[in-house]
């Protein structure tokens, strides 16, 4: 049984991809155990009406069983009345949390507006997932060049925010083993293993980074999803380390959301 | 049965290139892999003078000494040092245990100086693994694009040529491939992104593509995952994943009496 925190939907702006059909993405993750997807929308990724997309989002996960898969809409900090966007994803869709993609829409984490939305997410117990890529810089259309988030600012901000709770997604590529631990430490922030790379990687990553903040992200359908499963094969680990990873974490961070 | 063409023992734990080999062995059981290909030394050397690259070929030799059974070994070579390289192919290739050629950044393969090494590998028998990448934050100044290779390719029309990385940006690499028959394409290090492998089956054939890691630096897992999550036939997996590198490697393992 796994729960995937690193999901998304429809279709990517540069390329089709072979699970970017829904329902066959629930068919699959099914059929390889996964028992809940935390999903997001590409479509978030360069549309301006993050209300409409965050609508789509929550219909299309509407759709689907019961509970497998749990929307995270897209919110735009820098757009005119983005409060109102994370009120629906609360209130009306209730959704567990929300996806930002910082580096699409054009601004640091070091922005004032950024700390404003910390704020509000925690009073709203909304969980943040902050995608720190989305694609390889080297292999991106060149009309579509984003680089990767950078994360620093947010040790910072997690200690100032430490009633949110913080998923960065796509983020093992990018980042030292140094700023990872500082970032665990700083408040509570946890990582997915989607960009984890280097042979055994789940070991190494928890030399800096305790257990409870690892979780399984397979950043499908844009990876292929076995990448992620393989690697608890990899790493020679304990079983309850893997079963926190697989699933029990991101079950910890639910119950915390109250949802 | 998995063969995996393209490691490195940079990247692995180890103080010695028999430590390190250990524990890549240690991955290739628990993941399944049943014989590797280790090319360049404990560090990479992007130009290496021709005592480095000795250097990285010996300790590619040391890492194999006790492995005979489940690893082959490429040689290292830097085309700015033809007669050199020339020389350290016969070393390793010729009169040692070697079966193919590593060219990766020092030279773009177009370098007239690449040639006298792609014949006389392919006069061994040997395969020639050439880095490819077409990145669009720009490439390394020795770095050859897949187009490039795709030149060097048309010039030799009898060499075993492996597209190494299959140029990164693999909806390009496998584009610029696929006039060209005799070279094949590594799968090795570059994000798992879904699609690769349909996309070259679909425009190359299951027969040119090369399951390929590029360990250490990448896990074993992303990269396996690229053929074993793709959605092709069982037969075209089997062949991505060992036995198109067993019948690319099979002529050269004969004549130095290797039994599979």
């Amino acid at each position: 049984m796994t729960i995937d925190v690193n999901v998304s939907l429809f279709r990517f702006p540069s390329r089709r991809l072979p699970y970017d059909d829904t329902s066959a993405m629930v068919a699959f993750l099914k059929s390889q155990g996964v028992t809940q997807a935390w999903v997001g929308s590409y479509e978030g990724l360069l549309h301006h009406d993050l209300a409409g997309v965050n609508q789509r989002l929550a219909a299309e996960c509407a759709a689907q069983p019961a509970g497998f898969l749990l929307p995270f809409g897209t919110i735009n900090p820098l757009l005119p009345d983005w409060e109102e966007d994370l009120r629906r994803c609360a209130g009306e869709w209730k959704m567990p949390g929300v996806r930002l993609s910082p580096n699409y829409h054009g601004y640091g984490l070091d922005v004032p507006q950024f700390d404003r939305l910390l704020t509000v997410a925690g009073e709203r117990k909304l969980i943040v997932q902050i995608a720190v890529r989305q694609e390889d810089p080297r292999t991106q259309h060149r009309l579509l060049s984003v680089p990767d988030v950078d994360v620093q600012p947010l040790t910072k901000l997690a200690a100032r925010h430490p009633a949110t709770r913080i998923i960065l997604l796509n983020a093992l590529m990018s980042t030292s083993a140094e700023t990872q631990a500082a970032l665990v430490q700083a408040g509570q922030v946890s990582l997915e293993i989607a960009t984890l790379e280097g042979v055994g990687g789940i070991t190494r990553l928890l030399k800096s980074v305790p257990a409870n903040r690892v979780l399984f992200g397979s950043h499908a359908p844009f990876f292929i999803w076995q990448s992620a499963d393989l690697k608890l094969k990899e790493s020679e680990l304990p079983q309850p380390v893997v079963d926190q990873i697989r699933r029990e974490n991101a079950s910890q961070l639910l119950i915390h959301n109250g949802s | 049965m998995i063969w995996d063409l393209h490691c490195h023992l940079s990247g692995v734990e180890g103080r010695t290139p028999h430590e390190q080999m250990a524990r890549l062995m240690e991955y290739a059981d628990r993941m399944e892999i049943e014989r590797l290909v280790v090319f360049m030394g404990q560090q990479f050397l992007t130009d290496p003078t021709p005592d480095q690259f000795r250097q990285q070929n010996d300790e590619v030799l040391e890492a194999l000494s006790h492995w005979h059974h489940r690893a082959f070994g490429f040689v290292y070579l830097n085309p700015k040092y033809e007669e050199e390289s020339l020389a350290e192919l016969e070393r390793c290739v010729k009169d040692g245990p070697m079966v193919g050629v590593k060219l990766w950044v020092a030279v773009r393969c177009t370098d007239p100086r690449v040639d006298a090494i792609v014949r006389r590998a392919t006069d061994l028998q040997a395969v020639v693994f050439q880095h490819t990448w077409q990145k669009t934050t720009g490439n390394l100044a020795g770095e050859s694009t897949p187009e490039e290779l795709a030149e060097l390719a048309a010039k030799h029309p009898d060499a075993k040529l492996i597209c190494g990385h299959t140029g990164g940006n693999w909806e390009i690499g496998i584009r610029a491939m696929r006039a060209l028959p005799h070279v094949t394409v590594d799968l090795g290090g570059s994000d798992p992104t879904a699609g690769f492998v349909e996309m070259a089956v679909r425009e190359l054939g299951a027969e040119r593509v090369l399951y390929g890691s590029d360990i250490g630096g990448r896990s074993v897992s992303s990269q396996l995952a690229k053929v074993l999550g793709a959605q092709i036939t069982p037969q075209a997996r089997r062949l991505i994943l060992g036995e198109n590198l067993k019948r690319l490697l099979l002529p050269i393992l004969k004549s130095k009496g290797v039994r599979l």
